[in-house]
């Protein structure tokens, strides 16, 4: 096995592990934090895959902004976990059993799908997500939805205030 | 590294996530698991993209293909960061109204 293989396995072993903690632990801070560790663990796949410039927003963006916002919001509202309603555990098992039967059904699908076989990843190599060619193309041909994404921010600042002072 | 074997990954991810918004009752945890389910499929994208530049290298040796993909999850990130923050601002709001965050408190929409 290859150094690639083994870091890609340990990489979504660590990954699948975080995310079913944060399912499973009660406190919501520490759900947040197994969350933190998904988003690492991805941004390491980002890292293995050659795509630099999205590993680095992945952790700016998601890791550094929105999982403060979500501290910031369960610090303020001072959540007991102690007494977080629970849903029925029949609610519970009917729920994992549906999630379940959709990733069964899924794997099922792509394991027979022929025009997949073969079709390797290139790892490591490839210069597509370097930033200096993701660069260019933002701004030549995707410069329009660039300036509009601007205005999607103004709106959601916006509508964030508006319904944060109500 | 077969594409299938990102397929898996990212699928068992999304599935973690799917049975977070069936199985939690607490708004916070359910609104995680859907940014959850949005980083599989932003990982299964990048993905896409290396495998569909691989098969444009093998035709030309400075082509670019698979460069849209990496913008779009870029554009998905952009759209995540205001969706979180107008989301938690509804939640809040939902905390401020009704003194707890669970979700089943929602279903007065009914009538």
């Amino acid at each position: 096995m290859s150094t690639l293989e083994i870091l890609f396995y340990a990489l979504s072993a660590f990954a699948v592990i975080s995310a079913a903690m944060v399912l499973i632990s009660k406190n919501p801070i520490h759900s947040v934090l197994w969350l933190i560790l998904v988003f690492f663990a991805i941004s390491g796949h980002y890292i293995l895959l050659n795509a630099q410039f999205l590993a680095i927003v992945n952790i700016i963006v998601y890791a550094g902004a929105i999982m403060v916002l979500f501290l910031f919001v369960i610090m303020l509202m001072n959540v007991k976990s102690d007494n977080e309603p629970q849903k029925k555990l029949f609610t519970k098992f009917i729920g994992v059993l549906s999630g379940g039967s959709l990733l069964t059904l899924l794997i099922a699908l792509v394991k027979q799908t022929v025009q997949l076989e073969g079709k390797e990843v290139m790892m490591k190599e490839g210069t597509i997500g370097l930033i200096h060619p993701l660069g260019k193309a933002l701004f030549s041909d995707y410069v329009v939805p660039f300036e509009i994404s601007s205005v999607l921010f103004l709106s959601a600042m916006v509508g964030a205030v508006i319904i944060g002072k109500k | 590294m077969p594409i299938q074997y990102y397929i898996f990954f990212c699928l068992t991810l999304f599935s973690i996530g799917v049975i977070g918004v069936l199985t939690r009752r607490n708004a916070i945890i359910v609104f995680m698991c859907v940014e959850l389910m949005l980083n599989a499929v932003n990982l299964l994208l990048v993905a896409f993209s290396k495998m569909h530049h691989a098969a444009g290298l093998k035709i030309a040796a400075t082509s670019t293909a698979g460069i849209d993909a990496q913008i779009f999850v870029f554009f998905i990130m952009v759209v995540a960061a205001a969706e979180v923050s107008v989301g938690l601002a509804i939640i809040v709001m939902m905390f401020r109204n009704t003194h707890s965050i669970d979700i089943n408190f929602l279903n007065r929409l009914k009538n």
